[in-house]
This record gives C-alpha cells, structure tokens and sequence, in this order.
C-alpha cells in the first residue's frame, strides 16, 4: 500500500527524552513557547540561551542537528514573510550593503524569525522523540477536548488509506488522456475532490458501524495507560523552568 | 437460555429500508453451537441487511433475532455485541485503531477488561489467526491477507458465541486465501460465513443457506446444495468456470 513505512518526523531511539510520557513532553514544548514569546526581543542574550537549552535537549535525546535543521524548511515562509518587513517598513533607516531598511522593521523580522525559530526547533524536537500516536495520547491525559482527539486519532490511521484512493483516482484520470494543463481542467479536480469527500464520508459510517459491532458507546477506552511519575514531571519540567527563568531574567535586566 | 440454545435463532424477519424498499421477507434460520455454516446468495439478495440484523445495527421490521437465547433488543444490545463478532468486507473498514495491538484491544476493552486480562486476550487473538508478530504495527502496513487475518482477531478477542464473516475470501490472493481457510477450519467457535465464493463454502461448510429474494430459498449439506444446477440457476448463483461438485464424494 503506502510507502512512507516511518513518520519523518519521528526518529526513534531510546533516550531519556524518548522514554519521557508525552503529555509532559506536550506541556513542556508549550511553556518554553511561552517563555520565549514572553521575552522582549531586544535582549539578544537571552534568545541565546533558549538556543543552548534546545541544544541540551537535542544532545540528550541523541538527535543530530542536521536532522532538525532539515526539517526547519517549514519555517521557509514565515522567514519570506519576515524578509519583507525591513524592506517595507518605515521609520528610521539603516543602509545595509547599500539597501536602505527600516530598523523597527528589523526590529520586527528579528522578533518573528527568533521566536518562531525556537518555537518550531522545539517541536520538531517533540516530534522527533515521540510517536504521532502517543503524542495524542499524551493530548487525551491532558484532558484536550476527546472529540480533537479521536479526529485526529482516525486522521493519523486513514490519511494513507485515502492519500492511496487519491493516488488511484490520479491515475484512473490520468488513464483516460486527463493532462491537468491550465484552469479549464479545475471542475474535473473539482469533480474527483467532491468524489474522494463522497467517498471518505462513506468509510467513516462503515467505520462507525464496526465501532459499534464491537462495543462502542461514545467514548474510546483507555487501552495504553501512560501516566507520568514525579521523576519525569521532575525532569519534563527542567526546559520551561530554565526558559522561565531566563524570561524573568531578561524583563529585570533591562 | 439453557445450555441447549442455538447460537443464532432467526424468526420471521423482515425489514425494509427507510425508503421503503423492502430487503428481507421473513427469514427463518437457526444455527447449532460448533456449527459452520455458510450464507450464499447473489449480490443483492440482502445478505449485508442480514447480517446487519444479527448485532442490533438494524432493528427487525417484523420477526426476532436470538443469540444464544439472548433477544437482540435495545437494552440487550452490548451482550449481543459481545455475542456476535462481526468480520466487515473491508479490512480498512474494520481497523479504525494507530496499531494493532489497540485495534484488537478495542473491542474488550469496551466490555471493560483491563490491564493484565487485556493484554491476555490480545496475544491469544493474533495467535489464533497466526499474527502476534504484527502487535505494534499499524494496520496500514500489513498485506491485505495478514488484515483481514488481524480483523478476524479483533473480534475473536471478544470471545464471541458466533463469528459472522462477509465476504472473507474477497480481494485475496490464492495463497491468502488458503491461509485464512486454515485459520477458520481451526477456530473452535460457530462461524456463519456470507459469501458468493462457492468453492471457499464447500470447504469450510458442511451446511449453507442461500438467501435469494429476501427469503431462505433453501437450507441443506453444501455439497448437496451445489451438485444442484438448476438450484444454482434459479438463484443467480454459478460455480466457477471447469467447477463440478458430485453430490457424494468418490
């Protein structure tokens, strides 16, 4: 069927990070978010320690950093987008090699392209030391809406099952002299998307219905029980405090 | 409720569609413990409604559904769920769990079995159907054959009186298809077996119903029932090009 046998953001290992329950990893990754969007962008230093901290935690899980810098190119647009602003904003200017550029607009572009940086190396970090599917059951202990949890439960099992139908209708199409060559073929895609909504729509009542040939009533049973001793909250927590301090740092050092 | 009641009991039922179209006009079967029995019928013929009807997902018109003694009513239906183990068509269909291990627990689960009882009943499932070595894998993974296998498991893990299979031999290879033949002939539990596979039938089947038209249009040996040309012919079944079953084995 599919091809992609592992998640490519997942590495697996058997670190400390690895072995750490993931709802402490979730809350974690969630407050050194927070602490890093806390801190004001001018204190140069302290973006700098939230980048040793990461560091730490990649070193400890064992990841490489070649393997989380690939997988920053998702923050490809937002550095775009960040580009632009000294470019377009006004205010005071600054020639840099003889462009001049607005310096509250670099102001700017350093704040998002800092926080966003930190903010998504530490979710690849998460990704990449926990399963797709234990993240969510790491979501379900901290009590996130159940409902969320099941959706994307089912999205985490049946994406490859309809990126193949997809994959089947592209090439039933494309067996049929169908060449998607400029707009007028859109209502054709428009067609096999609408077809492909059809279609998924019916497996989920046909799954639904195996749910309930087997008991189901409304509520997924706990089948893998994660819960966290003090130990890991104890060392779940080390990331956020240090990034808390060093926020705190950074407001009184001003 | 006695030890003596039949696995399944079917009386009279009838049911049509909300849109009025009628599928079924009275069906009366029943279906000793141990027994293998396999439903034939052409498409069309309401098997599906049928079998839909065995766990409570429709609710009869007219006429009653009894797993071992056990009505299927409203307040009766989780016992009833238990009872009857369902294998849908689709393997995707019935594997909606990250992992093996989850989708086998699923069904236990909700009866309410936990921890070390759980994890009993899942290894001893895929054991039955050959597959503890898929344990942490997700389904989407597994050939098409070892999911079908692994959907047979997730209801044997509910330990049910009756297993009900669709279509098990559709979409496999011939391989696979011996393969899952092996594992049923050697489950120790009543099986009802819809199917328009005749050939899987004799195998597995020393009994089979067909159903054509919404009624039982004849119950008896397989063999028999397959020796019977013009029988197959007035119910839009046939047996496979070069297929001949004698009534008596030589």
């Amino acid at each position: 069927m599919s091809a992609g046998h592992h998640h490519q953001l997942y590495r697996a290992g058997d670190s400390p990070v690895h072995r750490l329950p993931p709802q402490c990893k979730l809350l974690a990754v969630a407050a050194f978010a927070v602490a890093v969007v806390a801190t004001p962008r001018d204190r140069l230093w302290a973006f700098a320690v939230y980048a040793v901290l990461l560091a730490a935690v990649a070193a400890a899980a064992r990841v490489p950093a070649g393997f989380v810098l690939r997988r920053m190119v998702i923050e490809v647009p937002f550095v775009l987008f960040a580009v632009v602003i000294p470019l377009v904003g006004t205010g005071e200017r600054v020639a840099v090699l003889g462009v001049p550029l607005s310096v509250p607009g670099l102001w700017a572009a350093w704040n998002i392209l800092a926080k966003a940086t930190l903010g998504v190396a530490a979710s690849i970090l998460l990704a990449a030391t926990t399963e797709p599917r234990t993240l969510l059951l790491g979501a379900e202990r901290l009590r996130l809406p159940r409902l969320l949890v099941q959706i994307a439960t089912f999205m985490l099992r049946y994406m490859d099952v309809i990126l193949d139908q997809m994959r089947r209708m592209r090439i039933a199409r494309e067996s049929r002299g169908f060449v998607a060559r400029d707009l007028r073929q859109a209502p054709v895609l428009a067609k096999s998307a609408g077809a492909l909504f059809i279609r998924a729509y019916e497996r989920g009542e046909r799954v639904h219905l195996a749910m309930l040939s087997r008991g189901y009533a409304g509520e997924m049973p706990i089948i893998r029980d994660l819960s966290a001793s003090r130990r890991d909250w104890g060392l779940a927590v080390l990331l956020p405090v240090l990034a808390a301090a060093t926020a705190v740092l950074s407001w009184s050092l001003a | 409720m006695t030890v003596t009641s039949p696995s399944l009991a079917v009386r009279g039922l009838a049911y049509a569609y909300p849109d009025g179209t009628q599928a079924l006009f009275g069906v009366d079967l029943t279906i000793a413990r141990g027994e293998r029995v396999a439903l034939l019928g052409p498409n069309g013929a309401g098997k599906t409604t049928l079998v839909m009807h065995l766990n409570g997902i429709l609710t009869a018109g007219h006429g009653t559904v009894e797993v071992a003694g056990l009505p299927v009513r409203a307040d009766t239906l989780r016992e009833i769920r238990r009872r009857v183990g369902l294998v849908f068509q689709d393997p995707d269909d019935q594997l909606f769990m990250p992992t093996v291990r989850e989708d086998v627990a699923f069904g236990p689960a909700n009866l309410g079995i936990r921890g070390d009882e759980l994890d009993r009943r899942v290894r001893d499932a895929l054991g039955r159907v050959g597959m503890l070595g898929a344990l942490d894998r997700p389904p989407h993974h597994l050939s098409f054959g070892q999911r079908r296998r692994v959907a047979v498991a997730t209801v044997l893990a509910m330990e049910p009186e009756i297993l009900v299979l669709d279509e098990p031999s559709s979409n496999l290879d011939p391989a696979s298809r011996r393969e899952l033949a092996d594992i049923l002939s050697g489950l120790d539990v009543t099986v009802l077996m819809v199917t328009h596979d005749l050939p899987y039938a004799l195998e597995l089947c020393e009994r089979s119903l067909i159903l054509s038209g919404g009624v039982i249009a004849a119950d008896g040996p397989t063999r028999e029932l397959l020796a019977d040309a013009d029988l197959l012919a007035a119910h839009r079944l046939e047996l496979p090009y070069g297929f001949a079953v004698p009534a008596h084995p030589s």
